[in-house]
């Protein structure tokens, strides 16, 4: 029941404000809708972890630890981005800068945007879940291009084909793995896509299939998670779209995109036995990070820098699952959490930044911290926690990662640690200036829209420095389910 | 040897001599046809290459011997061809000497020697006409190649009276990689006989010509020969078409002796249909721009490869 | 191959135009060819399923046949049609190879994908396995299309042949997808082409041509600002 609320409700707020959205209580409505699913999303998240396992809807949809806190991250984030888009999309109308029918499609975008990605987290079956990857790509498109410069036109046109053509690889994929499910489970139809049926019998599968479905499947998705090389539409994409669609897109579809991949993953180990996916993913993460941390120092926009930044912590994020066991699953787990909070919280400051400065460019914004100190010291503390300095929780995550990756994989350490390094220096080396420079820009009247920033940075806090049992229960429960060597 | 055989052989041979002109006056007849003209008697080809026999030979002060050689090198080169290709028969003892690269080897022979004689002058036109028709030939070549290659796997083998008997006694069907290969071969016939698209066999200007700028310089008997040989060549691809993609039809060693005579009007009827086809593909085409020329040739060879490539994952 | 029942013939007989036609998009430069041999492709597939669905007798086949008539052979291309119509593109500018060599690269990528399916024919168990290869050369040669092309309504194209290819894919290793998905699939396709649309004016609005180097210039040291006041209209 639950899930019914959390998938229909934004999806019958993308139909009504396709109608409304453009009316002075839109953004209000757009509120309440995010809340709506977040409590969904709560009540759901409840139920399973006291309950277990929810399979429902002839199996179509499938809940277990591993989904359901994505699906909180993903209200949680939803629900403070609409918080945040209130006053800001205000403003960006005032500039002129969208129009009122341009608002009527960002508001049902936004929310159809939503229903994509929770539909795609808590279906059981392959196929549905290609499909909702797909449509979740469709409905950002539009978005990206919002502005209608002819920067963020090549940006939507980047990332609708790169991504299409990525997605297509996946549904070869997809293919694949049906093909192979198809000779062990019978031509039952449905039931051959469905993630559990497989993972019951994932030992059976054929083995030379299954590695070229992963191959197919680890590119086709991977290119939606932004990994290297395949990353080229990510910073254009986000640097160009309006900022709560950079902060969701950096923030939730990334999730939603490694899941995807991990998914596969756990079927794929299951049939091969072989270290093959473990090592593609440590590879391709390995090479976003390090491909990240270098394009990191050539930026002069503030929000392609942090979509870089976007990069090299996917491709951490990836690395650390690709070494599988208890410790790298929790600790990848955790900073797919702490990555999406701190994110988004600083596309929420780099966009009032931004716009307080009326340029994207940062040799444009400078002295935040005297222009408005609440923008300057949250870009600061965003800064800092995304650098994984300590007690926030990337600290925590980045640090169990390199301890695991010492132990077990000891030439990647190295590499690890001087693009971390490399990319701390790039990214502090401008947000400096941005912070602390001589003041150029003119104070607007409107107060921030911070509290959704501190919230989720003091909720980045709380994690460095303690994870509640249930948490931690939770997080376990999903690294188990991962499994890995 | 059995004396069918040599008979069968003796018989192929001078059945082609005798009707590679006739074949080409037909084409010409279609051609007219289909331009709405008045023909010119189908027996023209003939005439005209009598009328040269009894002409006095002219060659130029700087002439080689190679270039009184040509002409009787090129002829034997195709009369040979004509004694391989089983065009009524199977039973041919010749055809053992030499298979279908080898009979592509003999073509080769063929051009090489006409275009070194073009040459041997040392005219613009000559050597104009020698290195395109040099160029055009080493392109369809792999095409033509790659078209056999696909025949002789299909038969297990590279003798082409072979191929024949293979390819007619399969079972009917529709088969996609011989229906790519038709098609390939057809391109590489227009383009090695030079008709158009490629050239234009009765063109008078002389930049556009390719096989035509060879044969200025030669008078009398030697322009005789090489137009029999121009008309032979034609034959002999025709002929090639059939034993590959139309088997049906041609006696095989089996057979009694007066099965022979079953195959010769069938030849006919063969050869009138593709004639007549010849000169439709002529009149609906426009000559393309010689260097144009490879791109048609790449497209020949691209369908005989699809071909090849057809057959070896479908089988079929 | 020989003595293969007449539907079996037919339907390889299918698969080796479908290649012919990816090869055909490969070289052809008029975009309104282009579109029409998708619009070929997707009868071929039409027929295909049809052939199938007749030979497995599997009831959900002619659903999904109906569904590609609909969708690729009619309702895609006449959306491709008007805004061709539209947007007045009629012929795309040289591709990056010449012909013979772009012809050459399409011979080597059918053979790798030749190679790449073998595993998979292996243990497939229909009777459609030997034209698996074939669909994985046509989405690599639709692929090989989109990267030599410039103008955007062409990249387009190849994106939709690749889609076909897939579909041919999925419907000679199993017969075809569960309903469920194929009619996600088809509903994805015909809003990618739907949002297309939209977006095609957009940069045409913004640049006055559908030539794609136009969207090449964001670098990493782009300095473009977003414009302060934008057009006002949608």
């Amino acid at each position: 029941m639950e899930l019914l609320v959390l998938l229909m409700c934004p999806l019958a707020g993308a139909l009504i404000l396709g109608v409304f959205g453009a009316r002075r209580w839109a953004p209000e409505l757009n509120v309440a809708i995010s809340l709506a699913t977040f409590l969904a999303a709560c009540a759901l998240t409840v139920r399973v972890i006291g309950t277990g396992d929810l399979i429902v809807w002839r199996e179509q949809f499938f809940i277990d630890p591993f989904n359901v806190f994505l699906v909180s991250l993903t209200a949680l984030v939803g629900l403070t981005t609409s918080l945040f888009s209130r006053p800001y999309m205000r403003v960006e109308m005032e500039h002129g800068r969208v129009s009122a029918g341009r608002l009527r499609l960002y508001h049902s975008m936004y929310q159809l945007f939503m229903t994509t990605m929770l539909a795609a987290l808590t279906t059981n079956n392959m196929g549905l879940l290609w499909v909702a990857m797909e449509a979740a790509t469709l409905s950002t498109v539009l978005l990206v291009t919002l502005y209608r410069t002819p920067a963020s036109l090549e940006a939507g046109w980047k990332y609708f084909i790169l991504c299409g053509v990525g997605i297509a690889q996946a549904l070869f994929g997809t293919i694949l793995l049906y093909f192979a499910a198809e000779k062990t489970l019978g031509a039952e139809g449905v039931s051959a896509l469905l993630w559990t049926h497989l993972n019951a019998v994932k030992g059976q599968l054929e083995p030379a299939v299954i590695a070229l479905a992963f191959v197919f499947l680890l590119v086709g998705y991977g290119t939606k998670a932004g990994l290297a090389p395949l990353h080229n539409w990510l910073p254009d994409a986000h640097a160009e779209g309006p900022t709560p669609i950079s902060a969701v897109l950096s923030g939730l579809l990334l999730n939603v995109a490694i899941y995807a991949v991990i998914r596969c993953k756990v079927l794929v180990e299951g049939s091969l036995h072989s270290a093959l996916p473990s090592r593609m993913l440590m590879g391709f993460g390995l090479l976003s990070v390090v491909l990240a941390a270098l394009f990191l120092w050539r930026q002069r926009d503030i929000k392609r820098l942090f979509a870089y930044s976007s990069i090299e912590h996917m491709g951490i994020i990836a690395f650390a699952f690709g070494m599988g066991g208890a410790v790298a699953n929790f600790a990848a787990l955790l900073h797919m959490t702490v990555h999406s909070l701190t994110k988004s919280a600083i596309f929420f400051t780099a966009g009032h930044a931004s716009q307080k400065a009326g340029s994207q460019l940062m040799d444009n914004i400078r002295g935040l911290i005297t222009l408005s100190p609440t923008i300057g010291w949250g870009l600061m503390m965003g800064s800092l926690a995304i650098l994984g300095m300590p007690p926030f929780g990337v600290f925590a995550s980045e640090f169990l990662i390199l301890t695991t990756a010492m132990r077990e994989q000891p030439w990647a350490t190295p590499i690890l640690l001087a693009a971390l390094g490399v990319a701390f220096a790039a990214i502090f080396r401008q947000v400096q200036p941005m912070v602390f420079g001589e003041c150029t820009g003119r104070r607007l009247p409107h107060p921030p829209a911070l509290l959704p920033v501190f919230a989720h940075l003091a909720i980045v806090l709380a994690l460095g420095l303690y994870i509640p049992p249930y948490l931690a229960d939770w997080y376990r429960a999903a690294a188990r389910l991962i499994g890995g060597t | 040897m059995k004396t069918t055989e040599v008979a069968t052989q003796l018989l192929e041979v001078t059945a082609a001599l005798a009707a590679a002109p006739l074949f080409l006056g037909w084409v010409n007849q279609c051609r007219a046809w289909l331009q709405n003209r008045r023909a010119p008697s189908i027996a023209l080809p003939y005439y005209g290459i009598r009328k040269l026999f009894h002409k006095d030979a002219l060659i130029a002060e700087g002439a080689s011997a190679l270039f009184r050689f040509a002409p009787y090198m090129v002829f034997s080169a195709m009369v040979v061809a004509a004694a391989i290709i089983p065009s009524m028969s199977t039973g041919l003892p010749l055809a053992t000497a030499a298979d279908a690269i080898a009979l592509v080897g003999l073509f080769a022979t063929a051009r090489v020697f006409l275009s070194l004689a073009a040459m041997d002058i040392g005219t613009a036109f000559g050597t104009l006409g020698a290195r395109r028709e040099m160029m055009v030939g080493f392109l369809a070549e792999p095409a033509l190649l790659m078209v056999i290659f696909v025949a002789s796997l299909i038969s297990a083998t590279t003798a082409l009276p072979a191929i024949t008997e293979n390819l007619a006694t399969q079972k009917l069907g529709l088969y996609p990689s011989l229906a790519f290969t038709a098609i390939a071969f057809t391109m590489v016939l227009l383009a090695e006989n030079a008709r158009i698209p490629i050239d234009n066999p009765a063109t008078h200007l002389e930049l556009t010509m390719i096989h035509e700028a060879t044969l200025l310089e030669y008078s009398a008997r030697h322009l005789a020969l090489m137009e029999w040989a121009a008309a032979l060549k034609l034959f002999n691809y025709a002929c090639i078409g059939f034993a590959l993609f139309v088997p049906w039809g041609v006696s095989t060693v089996r057979d009694r002796p007066l099965a022979l005579l079953g195959s010769i009007p069938l030849l006919a009827v063969k050869l009138a249909i593709v004639g007549a086809a010849l000169a439709l593909i002529e009149t609906i085409s426009a000559k393309v721009r010689v260097f144009r020329a490879p791109e048609f040739l790449a497209i020949a060879f691209l369908f005989a490869v699809l071909g090849l490539l057809v057959h070896l994952l479908l089988g079929a | 191959m020989a003595g293969a029942p007449l539907d079996l013939q037919l339907l390889n007989l299918c698969a080796a135009l479908l290649l012919l036609l990816s090869f055909a998009m490969l070289a052809q430069r008029r975009i309104v060819s282009l579109v029409n041999l998708l619009a070929i492709q997707g009868a071929l597939l039409f027929v295909a399923t049809l052939l199938l669905a007749w030979r497995t007798a599997q009831p959900h086949l002619y659903f999904s046949a109906a569904l590609t008539l609909a969708l690729k052979v009619v309702f895609l291309p006449w959306l491709l049609h008007r805004l061709i119509r539209r947007l007045q593109v009629y012929w795309d500018t040289e591709p990056l190879l010449n012909i013979s060599g772009t012809m050459l690269l399409g011979v080597v990528v059918v053979v790798f994908a030749f190679g790449l399916a073998q595993p998979i024919s292996h243990l497939a168990s229909t009777a459609t396995r030997n034209t698996i290869g074939i669909a994985v050369a046509v989405v690599l040669l639709s692929f090989v299309t989109m990267i030599t092309r410039r103008k955007a309504m062409s990249q387009v194209v190849g994106f939709l042949s690749m889609e076909n290819g897939l579909f041919f894919g999925a419907m000679s290793a199993t017969y075809g997808m569960p309903m469920i998905v194929e009619l996600g699939v088809a509903l994805d396709v015909l809003v990618a082409m739907l949002v297309l649309g939209v977006f095609f004016f957009q940069i045409r609005e913004q640049f006055d041509s559908l030539d794609l180097h136009h969207l090449e210039t964001l670098k990493e040291t782009h300095t473009g600002e977003p414009a302060r006041s934008s057009q006002e209209h949608g």
